[in-house]
């Protein structure tokens, strides 16, 4: 029972094969109106995901990368959110322009999403496989008996033991890690070209977070699904992902292939939060830490939203929001001084 | 240094499971069974598991916040549990915790003075009256907070800082003792590292002893001298941070250490991860004999039937107590494994 990590043997392969792309982000703004004024969540955001590969959006909370994920999927409250100027090409198609019933027919076949919390995401009174049988009876027409065996088949594929007898069970008979098998099995039900997971294994201790992790990286495998991961965890994102989007005060603030991000940081962000992992030899040795708080998304400082952290901090950042620079091989920085700051 | 400030002996915590509507008992879920441990002056005990495992149950019985179904708890040579209301009153001077969600536990209504402030209500012996404000704005000082915001309320501060103000409050009284239930778990990375850094800073001016209860085991690895893992219940391994760490005996220990990712995308498919198979079981009704046979990958018969004891067991260096009838088998395999 003792085996290494199964990971996908195109490890690397995206990049370098030529794969479509799926998904596209440009420019992408979000805000959320309230009585107390105006909270900027997302300001311009930019990303890309080819078929098959592993996006990690990495942030902390306030950082906009749920809210990028919610808007990609479509299932922000408007209002009070409100997306000012931007555009989610999905396939080459913008989702913000097209009508609400065709955007419909693409969540689940086009692009489909797990949440943090299993138990509160799968409805308490119906059975599990009732929800999962429900995709092929709305999207599909499916009659019952059949969308009940394609539920069986996908309880048994995501591994959960017994589908057959537990297909009648409902969601408070099932443990944490059950459950959130049985999200990605309903995420699963439609192959969807898209798969955004927020957070899918924060709420699950660890032993059973390295299953679901594993999971998820045959199925991506399997599916060939592009695959956007939401999380704070640099362990998680160090072991699943391909390339990695930094978020911070709704801008992200680095992208760069995995190995890149960890091994030569470009932005003093990333640098920092890499700094306050615990390590083997500073035992012993206070904790590098970033100072201070992140921001109020409420009232954004001027120029970099980092600036009041930053330990490289020049008037230039308080003024200015920084371009974003390119450090070569798809590496990029948002900040001012990324070439100066990146480390080798 | 090497005072005992605390020792646990068998500690033990059943709730009763009722049902029906004479509420009758019907089971009892074993959330602590059995556990024993010191604690020396100053140092810093780590308590690891998942969840279930009765580490905050522990925690909780350390403060007697619950009664104990069975065990001996000792804090500088007195008995804890068998003291009376006002004498358990004055215990709780030397021994004080702070609570993981920092939003649920600070009172939205009253001020930071009120909240640090409260320990002096109840011990005025501590701090006298005229005093209490100038002392919960140098324990604001020593927890990292400015001393100007004495007057704020908790919704006033963000999550870190709720968290410092719990600290300051316990350590209000001086206790020799700070039980910390997982306080960093609720807080972004980058404020994470500023709470070690507070607890850690405080233990060296204070000299106190931690009991540290997460399930971060990064974290824990670097606060801890020593380390206590726990699974359904139980004690299975307990060892110095780096006996735990580096030469782990117990299956449990090293499938949770191997679980944990590592932050370096360098080391992908190289590890040797052993996966777990399946989910904690209940504790209402835990698994004979060793309870973690049903997932552990070496069982054999004796695992059902025969319970291991928390006995100091070989491991590679020395001996350090393992739960394990297989202990040094486990660490044999381990070495060949390691070296492959």
């Amino acid at each position: 029972m003792t085996s290494s990590i199964q990971l996908s043997e195109s490890e690397g392969g995206p990049s370098l094969r030529k794969r479509e792309r799926v998904l596209e982000v440009q420019n992408l703004h979000v805000e959320f109106h309230s009585r107390d004024g105006v909270a900027k969540a997302i300001n311009g955001v930019d990303l890309y995901l080819d078929q098959g590969e592993t996006l990690a959006i990495l942030g902390e909370s306030g950082s906009g990368k749920s809210v990028t994920a919610q808007a990609i999927m479509g299932i922000l409250d408007m209002p009070p959110a409100k997306i000012p100027q931007g555009k989610i090409l999905f396939q080459g198609r913008d989702l913000l322009t097209m009508k609400p019933a065709e955007r419909r027919k693409l969540r689940g076949p086009g692009i489909s999403m797990i949440f943090q919390d299993a138990l509160s995401s799968l409805n308490p009174v119906f059975p599990v496989g009732w929800q999962i049988g429900e995709m092929f009876r709305v999207h599909r027409g499916t009659n019952r008996s059949d969308a009940k065996a394609g539920a069986i088949k996908l309880m048994e594929r995501v591994g959960i033991p017994a589908a057959k007898q537990r297909v009648n069970a409902y969601p408070h008979q099932f443990s944490g890690g059950m459950r959130q098998r049985i999200m990605i099995a309903m995420a699963l039900a439609l192959d969807p070209t898209v798969l955004i997971a927020d957070e899918p294994t924060t709420a699950l201790d660890v032993t059973v977070q390295a299953q679901v992790m594993e999971l998820l990286a045959e199925l991506r495998d399997e599916y060939d699904m592009g695959l956007i991961l939401i999380t704070h965890d640099l362990g998680v994102v160090a072991d699943i992902a391909d390339r990695i989007n930094v978020m911070y005060g709704g801008s992200i603030m680095e992208t760069a292939d995995v190995r890149d991000l960890y091994a030569k940081p470009g932005h003093p962000y990333t640098q920092g939060l890499l700094d306050s992992i615990p390590r083997l030899d500073m035992k012993g040795q206070e904790l590098f830490a970033i100072k201070g708080l992140p921001p109020n998304l409420l009232d954004m400082p001027k120029g970099c939203p980092f600036s009041p952290r930053c330990v490289h901090v020049q008037d230039l950042c308080r003024q200015e929001f920084p371009p974003v620079v390119d450090l070569g091989a798809g590496h990029t920085s948002t900040c001012h001084y990324a070439k100066e700051v990146v480390r080798d | 240094m090497t005072e005992t400030v605390l020792t646990a002996e068998n500690l033990v915590k059943h709730y009763p499971i009722k049902s029906g509507i004479l509420r009758r008992t019907i089971g009892h879920v074993r959330a602590l069974d059995g556990v024993s441990f010191e604690l020396k002056a100053g140092e810093t005990l780590g308590i690891v598991g998942e969840s279930g495992c009765g580490k905050s149950t522990l925690g909780r019985m350390l403060m007697r916040l619950e009664e104990p179904t069975d065990g001996t708890l000792t804090v500088d040579g007195v008995d804890v549990y068998s003291l009376g209301r006002s004498e358990m009153r004055r215990m709780r001077r030397d021994i004080q915790i702070v609570f993981q969600d920092p939003y649920t536990s600070l009172n939205p209504r009253k001020t930071v003075a009120d909240i640090i402030g409260e320990p002096f209500d109840i011990h005025p012996e501590v701090v006298p009256k005229g005093g209490r404000r100038k002392r919960v704005q140098e324990l604001m000082e020593q927890v990292g907070l400015a001393p100007e915001h004495i007057n704020r309320y908790p919704h006033q501060f963000s999550g870190g800082q709720r968290q410092r103000i719990g600290i300051a409050r316990g350590i209000a009284l001086n206790p020799k003792v700070l039980v910390c239930d997982e306080p960093v778990s609720a807080l972004d990375v980058s404020v994470q590292a500023q709470v070690v850094n507070v607890l850690e800073k405080l233990q060296d001016e204070l000299g106190l002893a931690y009991v540290f209860i997460a399930h971060d085991l990064g974290v824990v690895r670097h606060i801890s001298d020593r380390v206590g893992v726990m699974y359904l219940g139980k004690m299975v391994e307990l060892g110095t941070e780096d006996e735990i760490y580096e030469r782990p005996t117990h299956p449990y220990t090293r499938a949770l250490l191997s679980a944990v990712p590592v932050p370096d995308p360098t080391l992908r498919g190289t590890r040797d991860q052993i996966k777990l198979q399946g989910d904690v079981p209940s504790p209402a009704n835990p698994p004979s004999g060793c309870r973690f046979h049903t997932r552990c990958w070496m069982a054999q018969d004796i695992c059902s039937s025969d319970e291991p004891q928390l006995i100091a067991r070989a491991d590679l260096g020395g001996a350090h107590p393992s739960a394990c009838h297989f202990a040094e088998d486990s660490v044999v395999s381990g070495t060949r494994k390691a070296s492959d």
